[in-house]
């Protein structure tokens, strides 16, 4: 799934771009060399397809660049194209409408992934904030719950999800998907937020000190204001993270209706239609963009809280 | 802005800080360091104190101290009687420190006005108070900048205002002026002994600079390094701390004061150069 990684960054580039607070003129230039780069992506793809060869550049058996055949790089028109007409010739739905729908609905599971992880990363920093003591027991264990890969953890959560049934309520698959969501995306906010917690300065915490005011005064008055400049590039993160596990969680755990899915049921019609695999990548790349997106509105809104701020 | 009428460096009942036998040793993985030693020392109502020594002396650990941001390790700190902790409880003293220590989200009326926010103030308390502060340190039309729209000693005067927000009798501070140039230096200091004189507060002045001590001061408290002792007190007598003027930096009352400083700093050192860590400018 090669798209993953231009995914990450993709959105990585994208939230970076809006973050900074710049004057209008300086931010329509940004906007406008965005979209050249986007120009120039599709430029270098066309050259590259009608220069290159026929198989590909392989050195040493090893194939290290792409077959520039239709079938392997479709035109960038084609694909456009094909996002225009419909899904296939029994549906009259066109498949940007259904990519559009796919990319809706992983962005419903991701975010809820990305609140429960929000949440959670939260929780346990102000933990490890609290108590030194939790700090060290539990902060090793974070950082290995990321070494588990994502295809073990899949079935076992949908395994003890299934077994969950309380009254009325049933475990459904896309809680699944939103739990494994919400586990990659909860370390990146456990971890900048431990941070964030931890950055007033001595005089700071002297001064609360000096006002005799209690842990949790100090901590909604200092230590959760400080930390929003460290906060806003780990929820950035997290939004990645939810993406990209709400994505592969969807094919291991074999939710339909979302683009994890769509992108390997289009990739199964490659061969015929090549032009069609590529329209769930671009939904995907369009879900991390708007994950980010919503960040950067987060960061537009508390920029109060974000002076004097040191471009992280 | 005159909560307490107290005039002049007479000891007069209470004092506002009585220091009595204290030593303060940190530890550390490399054994016991004794920061303090044998410390004996009564600040009166609405006196200027300043306690100047070289670096290491413990005149910063000496004012943490009388903040209860640290506990000594024998003997005992009180604050208008009460302990030091008390005081700090009960809002007796405000503090400033090198760095003015702002929040950088709040503007300067707001970060003026935390501490009455964080102990419950009303609202319109609280603005009358910062607009009277405001004034006071001369920054009227700064109210709504943000921190970092600020030069230093503009920042410096807002975390005076800041720590004269709930009307301490004692202000504590440490080296306040220490990272501000001198011309500013020496302007904050005439506005400090103009604010000290309308507000009649006690304070405890750590510096590291001769000139700043005695042109401040109705006392300077001289320390020695290793362990930190006090090696002399020296009566400044240039007259009420209220009524000095910048052109008493030229008067020679001053530079005698100044020589005599500078000698007990030196002290038993003989020959030997200055102190490393004095300014003797």
């Amino acid at each position: 799934m090669p798209s993953l990684d231009g995914l990450v960054s993709a959105a990585g580039l994208v939230g970076s771009r809006l973050r900074t607070r710049t004057p209008s003129a300086f931010r329509w230039r940004r906007a406008t060399l965005g979209a050249l780069g986007l120009l120039l992506l599709a430029v270098v793809w066309e050259l590259y397809k009608a220069l290159g060869p026929e198989d590909g550049v392989v050195v040493g058996g090893l194939t290290v660049l792409p077959r520039t055949t239709d079938l392997a790089m479709p035109h960038v028109w084609d694909v456009l194209a094909r996002l225009g007409q419909p899904v296939n010739s029994t549906q009259d739905t066109l498949v940007w409408q259904a990519v559009l729908g796919a990319a809706v609905f992983s962005l419903g599971v991701a975010g809820v992934g990305w609140l429960v992880g929000v949440v959670v990363g939260l929780a346990l920093a102000l933990l490890m904030q609290r108590f030194r003591t939790a700090e060290s027991a539990v902060l090793p264990w974070v950082i290995l719950s990321q070494t588990v890969p994502l295809i073990a953890i899949a079935p076992l959560v949908r395994r003890w999800g299934s077994q969950i049934e309380i009254g009325a309520f049933q475990w459904e698959n896309w809680m699944s998907v939103a739990v494994i969501a919400s586990y990659l995306a909860f370390f990146p906010v456990a971890v900048g937020a431990l941070r964030g917690l931890g950055s007033p300065d001595a005089i700071h915490t002297d001064l609360f000190r000096s006002y005799a005011v209690g842990w949790w005064t100090t901590l909604w008055r200092l230590r959760l204001p400080a930390s929003v400049p460290y906060l806003l590039p780990a929820l950035r993160l997290a939004a990645a993270n939810a993406v990209i596990g709400a994505v592969v969680a969807e094919v291991s755990i074999g939710l339909r209706g979302g683009i994890g899915r769509m992108i390997i049921e289009y990739a199964q019609s490659g061969s015929g239609d090549p032009a069609k695999t590529w329209a769930p990548i671009l939904g995907a790349v369009l879900l991390g963009l708007l994950a980010a997106g919503v960040v950067a509105l987060l960061g537009l809104l508390l920029g109060r809280f974000r002076r004097g701020e040191v471009s992280a | 802005m005159t909560e307490v009428p107290t005039t002049g460096p007479v000891p007069i009942g209470v004092p506002a800080v009585e220091v009595r036998g204290v030593d303060k040793t940190f530890s550390s993985k490399n054994g016991t360091v004794t920061a303090l030693e044998g410390i004996d020392l009564a600040v009166a109502p609405g006196e200027f104190v300043s306690l100047i020594g070289p670096s290491g002396c413990g005149k910063s650990t000496l004012l943490r101290l009388i903040a209860d941001l640290e506990a000594p390790s024998t003997g005992s700190v009180t604050v208008f009687g009460k302990t030091a902790r008390q005081a700090r409880i009960d809002q007796e003293y405000g503090i400033a420190f090198q760095q003015a220590g702002l929040l950088p989200w709040r503007t300067v009326r707001a970060n003026i006005e935390l501490p009455l926010e964080l102990h419950g103030a009303s609202r319109a308390e609280r603005t009358a108070r910062a607009t009277e502060l405001l004034e006071l340190v001369g920054l009227s039309d700064f109210g709504g900048s943000y921190p970092d729209q600020l030069s230093g000693g503009m920042q410096q005067r807002v975390a005076i205002a800041r720590a004269l927000a709930e009307r301490p009798r004692l202000l504590l501070m440490d080296e306040p002026f220490g990272a501000l140039d001198e011309m500013t230096r020496e302007r904050m200091q005439t506005e400090l002994v103009r604010i000290c004189g309308e507000t009649g507060a006690a304070v405890v002045f750590v510096t590291h600079s001769i000139p700043e001590a005695v042109f401040l001061s109705n006392r300077v408290v001289v320390m020695s390094p290793r362990p930190g002792r006090i090696r002399e007190v020296l009566a400044v007598d240039l007259g009420r701390a209220a009524d000095r003027r910048d052109d008493l930096r030229e008067d020679e009352h001053f530079f005698a004061n100044v020589s005599a400083v500078r000698e007990l700093l030196h002290g038993d050192q003989g020959a030997r150069p200055a102190v490393r860590g004095v300014e003797n400018r």
